[in-house]
């Protein structure tokens, strides 16, 4: 048998120039990166500082700051999280503890695998019709609490699924044969197991909404707001909201007001990542033990 | 014992409502979009909807034809998947074919970040480096064009197709690697005629996840892409999205109940409509070439 040398010498070259592309496209990866956090840095220089996030919003550059979009993202995010984590688990629970198989699980979870996939804009439409006119809520922290709380659901709740589909049957097993409830055995075994698992998602969705700005434009938070939220019914605006209103000003000078705007939001979102991460870490090494 | 039972029973109906949220919120989209469509198609025909081709609802003469804010949201997605899609999936061959558990190591949190950064940061990258190189590089770019939305967009959306497409990888088993290398194909061979094709329903499904949501992008485009409707291809010029238009009648201040505030819920009810076709198609690809290795 005679092998053809000079096929197998290009079909080599061949696998070499595809690695080199390969490698090069998952280069340019790390340089937009790169480029992305230099752009917002250095633009951000002598721009980020106290006096920067403890102004409120002003029609000068120089007076700019991100006081009330902070105080508007915390009540709106606070807000967010104590309505939406209740509901995310106590759907989980039921999808995965009580349903059986059958046409009503199956179709509550190709619903939410499907409005994972709405665009975010469109949730801001159902606030703006449900919460911000049908139930009169107006243009309030809790509309925005109420249409993030809609938005992050799902994703919510496809991670608590998944912490407690992780927890052993056998543990609940344990638990029935000593005479508990499906609810004891839920609250005292299966939960108390789930528990960093179900965190970890929780603070991952609510990451993810932190960053969203279009469907609070849908509900109406203000961009420009000169006093501090007092509660849930007043008007708001939050940090990604002032970002878009600064860089859409004609004045090269508020680029550099929403380059720092965007640093305090990256500095927030590392913050929230990083207590995720923790907790996923403390986790795995307990489940290890 | 009785009294647990009836306590297990209520929280078990309790805990089916907040199930059921989801399929509420379906509905509730589906209907709070529908009610204001209707009044709008009240006073304007379906048809100059879908054939006219001006998109003019702010000024005089008013014209309501979509095809403009569809043709935008179209360049920016085929612009976006151009460059999501090639980079996504040799990032994703990379990380699953040739790196180390070092390179690894880098590369994943690179993706990650990338994932986790909000778009109205893509949308003021785009507007503030992209858009001024690309006008260095070719000078009657205008300053808002669907190019400079495009590549952010497209840079969003890259580990999205790199994660699934990974995931999708790494699980097509070694020993198919193995037989391929045993009769002599280079490691090019291998990827191409083994691994892709193997993986190629997780692969489309996240080629089309990535192509919903450029669709449904918004911040970025409000930002770079411009406010000015129009049929065209050049990825120079100011363009307007569906999402685009609805981002720009909310800032300003439309009387309610005007036919200007009902045509967003029109544009959106169009909007809604595309992802959910692509959302079904990905559910279908998956369904129907997914292959289950043990």
């Amino acid at each position: 048998m005679s092998i053809n040398t000079t096929n197998m010498k290009s079909r080599k070259l061949k696998s070499q120039i595809f690695y080199a592309i390969i490698l090069i496209c998952t280069l340019t990866t790390i340089a937009v990166l790169a480029a992305l956090l230099i752009s917002v840095f250095s633009k951000s220089i002598g721009w980020l500082n106290w006096n920067f996030l403890s102004s409120l919003p002003s029609r000068f550059p120089a007076k700019s700051g991100i006081k009330a979009g902070i105080l508007g993202t915390l009540w709106v995010i606070g807000l967010t999280a104590i309505i939406s984590f209740p509901l995310g688990i106590g759907a989980a629970i039921y999808l995965e503890e009580y349903s059986k198989k059958g046409w009503l699980k199956e179709l509550i979870q190709i619903n939410i695998s499907n409005l994972a996939g709405v665009p975010s804009i469109i949730y801001g439409m159902l606030g703006l019709a449900v919460f911000v006119r049908q139930w009169g809520f107006g243009r309030s922290i809790l509309s925005g609490a109420l249409t993030m709380t809609i938005l992050i659901l799902p994703v919510l709740i496809v991670a608590a699924q998944e912490a407690i589909r992780s927890v052993p049957s056998s543990m609940r097993h344990g638990s029935y044969a000593l005479g508990a409830t499906q609810w004891q055995t839920i609250t005292g075994v299966v939960l108390p197991y789930a528990s960093s698992g179900i965190l970890t998602g929780t603070i991952l969705a609510i990451a993810r909404a932190i960053g969203e700005t279009a469907p609070m434009i849908m509900v109406g938070a203000a961009a420009f707001i000169s006093f501090v939220p007092g509660g849930i019914m007043d008007s708001f605006t939050t940090i990604p909201l002032q970002i878009y209103s600064w860089t859409g000003k004609p004045q090269a000078e508020f680029q550099n007001v929403a380059a720092a705007g965007i640093v305090v939001l990256l500095a927030v979102l590392l913050l929230i990542n990083s207590i995720a991460i923790i907790l996923r870490n403390k986790y795995q090494d307990r489940v290890k033990s | 014992m009785n009294y647990n039972k009836l306590v297990d029973n209520v929280i078990k109906r309790i805990l089916l409502l907040f199930a059921a949220i989801s399929v509420i919120t379906t509905i509730a989209i589906v209907f709070s979009l529908l009610g204001e469509t209707v009044s709008f198609f009240k006073e304007v025909s379906i048809v100059e909807f879908f054939t006219d081709t001006r998109w003019t609802p702010l000024l005089e003469p008013k014209h309501f034809g979509i095809l403009p804010l569809i043709c935008g949201t179209l360049l920016i997605t085929a612009g976006a998947s151009l460059i999501s899609i090639p980079i996504g999936l040799a990032s994703a061959v990379f990380l699953s074919e040739y790196a180390g558990n070092r390179t690894r190591k880098i590369l994943k949190p690179v993706l990650e970040i990338l994932a986790g950064i909000p778009t109205i940061v893509y949308g003021y990258f785009a507007l503030v480096t992209i858009t001024p190189i690309l006008q260095r590089l070719i000078p009657q770019t205008n300053i808002f064009n669907a190019a400079s939305a495009s590549i952010a967009v497209g840079i969003m959306t890259i580990p999205m197709v790199a994660s699934l497409s990974e995931d999708a990888m790494k699980a097509v088993p070694n020993a198919l690697r193995h037989g391929a290398f045993a009769i002599g194909s280079t490691k090019f061979e291998v990827v191409t005629k083994i691994v892709i094709p193997s993986a190629l329903s997780s692969i489309l499904a996240s080629f089309i996840l990535a192509i919903s949501r450029a669709i449904g992008e918004t911040m970025i485009v409000a930002l770079a892409a411009g406010s000015t409707p129009k049929l065209t291809l050049n990825p120079l010029e100011s363009i307007q999205t569906i999402t685009g238009y609805i981002v720009q009648v909310s800032m300003g201040d439309t009387p309610r109940g005007s036919i200007e505030s009902r045509t967003i819920f029109a544009a959106g009810m169009v909007l809604f409509m595309m992802t959910l076709l692509m959302n079904i198609i990905s559910m279908l690809i998956v369904k129907k070439f997914r292959r289950v290795y043990d």
